[in-house]
């Protein structure tokens, strides 16, 4: 048997000295309960099993020009990235409760913690969460802990994907989620200030935001701390590279999706969902977080700190119920920054920005093709109106070789014709030259 | 060892991104630039690469060392499934793919591996339907929670209450509360598992379910399972398997057949998929078929002409807990492991996993006090109480053995055991390895009497000695920015 290190002889020989036959370390499960056959395959070697799996991702179609975006990009991965997280001593290693022998794994956590906070300008942030959904989740609950307060205002421009998940979290919780909806593009300010009052616990935003517009919420952030309410910023962190940061703007917790920091698209995970905060809040956190402190003979070292907020101590009162972070893919987003730097990551995100103008340009300059929102400041995708069906479109273009962007009509009223492209540094002038034509051709 | 921060020297470069072929450049209104530069380490890529080298040198895995932490099931974690994971057409497919009209059918190698799985957990549980959306353990125990709260909203049922035992892992009550119920414990008997007569005295009508793990975190099986779940449904509430501990009986019996309603797997445990220094897992959620249409969307189904295809429109669904179709590369490794040893070799695991736990217990249970000794399962739970009259506790006995190269095993988990030690061989640890494990717990009893201080001054072959856990928790510091 693969995977299953005794041989039958030595399997023979332990249930002798323990006295027992293996039908008697089973004897305490109900006759009844041990099923004799299961209706599953019988095993494959390592061989076979590569066909089989080298046949099924060849079937999924990854050659088309990828202009996808809606929180999830397609960029570029150096080779270091992968070589160094598939050293096993961390990705076969469980989460470090047992410091000495998990300072590797405790440090990189501190690194990603504080790049974390280099990148949004914030002081304090957790070890990671599953996603960026599931991270705007807990921050929502983070505010409604901190200020105590039931109401909770977002737009709608944040990542619908992103609120349709909070919906279903919320459901059997006794919170006023109101929706605002967005003003051609950008956030209902006036909306969003009507409805800000002393139950708000907090408003939610994006930058930039679905449709790819950015936007500065200093004024937001300012009148919400006026009505003791918080601002959270779910961010984009590769658009952190040129953007003001939520931490500038004055926002009170900052999440996002890490998988543009070199984790790859994988159908949907594993992501890496990253949360930072201001230092008063650091408690009411939810997540691991590691600490550095000293150890017996006054050596620098890191631990595991503040678990008295969890759920292994508190049980029912936990901030959370969450026990484990992403680490490996923590790790991932801290060799990528590592990899790129200071001035690597600043042109990824101006190659975006640049490439997705370009797109923009040579797009709308397409007889019928508009753009969705007027003279808006984007970053590197935007949403055009197209004279047809944008799915339609979508599927016609699909046939010549690209996934030319998400068509909005599936969470958007009134945006049948609309399509949200996204430009990453790995597309090029040729490939944007050619979805134009092509767009141009099915139209 | 520096931070990487303090390696940096201004100028110096790693990776380049690719130049720029385009002419534009968009000069963004100011008031939406950052100010200054993100204040990210400059390192050439050697710099970057001997640095996370030497990390990892500081760790402990699988791959290096014994890890027999109880309830955590550090078993091998094979590589053809990281070689897997990593092909092209699997790691470069965008989740968005499927949304896109006809989309479905350029992701069918994808969706087929979600669908296949979906069946093989069914037929491994006894379950109807899974979801594979929840990306860990605890996030499982949510969508649970959620579901069982769907059904009875569904039903008008007016339920306040979900039921966990006092040996249970603290994830349960946490997640049971933040789904908004209120939790109730049901203490241990003195056979260390569920007592039958305080549950049944507990139940009642605002009992909305219980949650449990089988065999349970002292690696007893529950004898009255049966009953427990006949008493529970009897108000019509629902039993929740924490499939923690399915290691134990993979292949051999069903947390279905036994009476559950939902159940969750940890695909890092029993699927021996990594665990990544503490994530990224996968806790998928099987339901049985009073449930089905409770279980989150998106669902792939399989049509008529043998394509596959997602379902989002399922009316009484809790909606959506994950962006897309969960950890897909983590269900991917799991769905290798679950195909190369099919059922023979599944059944194997379980036995392996149950026999080198019981042979530690037998061997050990002369020098460490056993206070639960019936036959156990995956895991076997020791007390350090007979160390601690000459001052050893649990967590001495857990630094001597890291000095000795073995991985601890649990300490202080489960909480009913005072000093406790959850040691979880696994099968895919040999019998010679167990010896050397055994050998050296012997003697690390034997130091607790004559050299307790030795025990106390552990670990010393690591980078770090003890570290002040008080004192970072006091002196918050958890980023140099």
């Amino acid at each position: 048997m693969p995977f299953i290190a005794n041989t039958p002889a030595q399997q023979k020989q332990m249930l002798k000295e323990i006295g027992l036959s293996m039908d008697g370390l089973f004897a305490d499960i109900p006759k009844e309960f041990l099923k004799k056959n299961f209706n599953l395959p019988a095993g494959m070697s390592e061989f076979e099993v590569r066909n089989c799996l080298a046949s099924l991702a060849g079937k999924n179609y990854i050659d088309l020009t990828c202009f996808l975006g809606g929180g999830f990009y397609d960029h570029f991965i150096p080779a270091a990235v992968y070589s160094i997280i598939s050293r096993s001593e961390f990705y076969t290693a469980y989460t470090p409760y047992q410091p000495e022998i998990s300072q590797g794994t405790l440090q990189a956590i501190f690194e990603y913690q504080s790049l974390i906070c280099r990148l949004t300008e914030m002081q304090a942030a957790n070890a990671s969460l599953y996603d960026g959904g599931t991270a705007l989740y807990e921050a929502m609950m983070m505010a409604l802990r901190i200020t105590g307060r039931n109401k909770i205002l977002v737009d709608d421009s944040v990542n619908p994907i992103y609120r349709v998940m909070i919906q279903s979290y919320t459901k059997n919780l006794s919170i006023d989620l109101e929706e605002t909806k967005n003003n051609e593009g950008s956030i209902n300010r006036k909306e969003l200030l009507n409805k800000l009052d002393d139950n708000t616990a907090a408003i939610i935003l994006q930058n930039p935001n679905f449709f790819g517009c950015v936007d500065d919420f200093t004024d937001i952030a300012a009148a919400a701390h006026e009505k003791g309410a918080l601002l959270i910023v779910s961010c984009y962190p590769i658009s952190l590279g040129i953007l003001k940061t939520p931490g500038a703007m004055g926002a009170d917790i900052v999440t996002g999706e890490g998988q543009s920091l070199g984790l790859t698209m994988s159908f949907g995970g594993p992501y890496l969902g990253f949360m930072a905060t201001k230092k008063d809040y650091v408690r009411k956190m939810p997540g691991r977080i590691v600490g550095r402190t000293k150890d017996n003979k006054d050596r620098t070292g890191f631990v595991l700190t503040l678990q008295a907020r969890e759920q292994h101590i508190r049980r029912d009162k936990a901030t959370s119920n969450i026990c484990s972070n992403e680490a490996l893919c923590a790790l991932t987003a801290l060799v990528y920054m590592s990899l790129l730097g200071k001035e690597g990551l600043k042109q990824t995100a101006q190659l975006c920005a640049d490439k997705a103008s370009y797109a923009w340009q040579k797009l709308t300059s397409i007889k019928g093709v508009k753009p969705r929102f007027e003279a808006k400041w984007f970053f590197n995708e935007f949403v055009l109106d197209l004279p047809t069906n944008a799915a339609e479109t979508a599927g016609k273009l699909i046939e010549k070789g690209f996934a030319a962007g998400f068509p909005l009509s599936r969470y958007y009223e009134g945006m049948e014709n609309s399509l949200l492209i996204a430009v990453t540094e790995k597309r090029t002038r040729q490939q944007i030259g050619m979805l134009a034509e092509s767009l141009e051709a099915v139209l | 060892m520096k931070l990487i921060f303090d390696k940096s020297v201004n100028g110096r470069k790693g990776v380049m991104p690719p130049a720029s072929d385009v002419q534009t450049t968009v000069h963004i209104k100011k008031e939406f630039l950052r100010n200054s530069d993100a204040g990210l380490p400059e390192l050439s890529e050697l710099d970057v690469v001997r640095h996370f080298t030497e990390l990892s040198r500081r760790n402990f895995g699988v791959d290096t060392n014994f890890y027999p932490l109880g309830s955590c099931t550090m078993k091998y974690n094979p590589k053809v499934a990281e070689r897997i994971a990593s092909y092209p057409g699997f790691a470069h497919l965008h989740p968005l793919m499927p949304q896109l009209r006809m989309g479905g059918m350029l992701t069918q190698g994808a969706l087929e591996v979600l669908y296949d799985m979906d069946k093989f957990l069914c037929e491994i549980t006894a379950m109807a339907g899974f979801t594979m959306q929840p990306m860990a353990g605890a996030h499982g125990e949510l969508t649970g929670i959620m579901i069982m709260a769907a059904y009875h909203r569904d039903k008008g049922n007016k339920k306040t209450t979900v039921l966990i035992p006092d040996s249970a892992h603290g994830t349960n009550p946490a997640s049971a509360a933040i789904a908004g119920y209120k939790v109730v414990s049901v203490p241990s008997d003195s056979r260390g598992v569920m007592d039958l007569k305080a549950l049944k005295q507990t139940v009642n009508s605002e009992t909305a379910g219980i949650m449990l793990t089988c065999p349970n975190t002292l690696g007893i099986f529950e004898p009255d399972i049966k009953e427990i779940c006949r008493v529970i449904h009897s108000v019509d509430g629902l039993c929740y398997y924490d499939g923690a501990n399915l290691n134990a009986i993979v292949g051999k019996a069903r947390p279905g057949d036994f009476g559950f309603d939902i159940v969750h797997l940890n695909l890092h445990k029993t699927f021996a998929t990594p665990h990544g220094s503490g994530g990224p897992g996968a806790g998928p959620v099987g339901v049985v078929e009073k449930l089905l249409d409770f279980l989150p969307v998106s669902l792939v189904v399989k049509r008529n002409d043998g394509t596959f295809a997602l379902e989002y429109d399922k009316p009484k669904s809790i909606g959506y807990i994950a962006p897309f179709y969960g950890n897909f590369a983590i269900i991917l490794r799991a769905y290798v492991y679950i195909l190369m040893l099919g059922k023979e070799g599944l059944k194997r695991v379980a036995e392996n996993a149950v026999l080198n736990a019981n042979y530690i217990k037998e061997k050990l249970k002369d020098h460490y006090e056993l206070p639960y000794p019936a036959v156990c399962k995956h895991e076997c739970v020791f007390s350090a109480s007979k160390q601690i009259e000459t001052g050893i506790h649990a967590i001495d006995i857990a630094k001597g053995l890291i000095d000795r190269g073995f991985h601890p095993p649990t300490v202080y988990f489960p909480s009913i055991v005072k000093e406790s030690i959850m040691i979880e061989p696994t099968e895919t640890e040999s019998k010679e390895t167990l010896d050397t494990f055994i050998q050296t717990m012997i003697e690390l009893a034997e130091i607790a009497k004559s050299e307790p201080q030795k025990l106390k001054d552990a670990p010393i072959t690591t980078p770090v000695g003890r570290l002040d856990e008080t004192a970072a928790a006091k002196n918050v510091d958890i980023a140099e920015v």
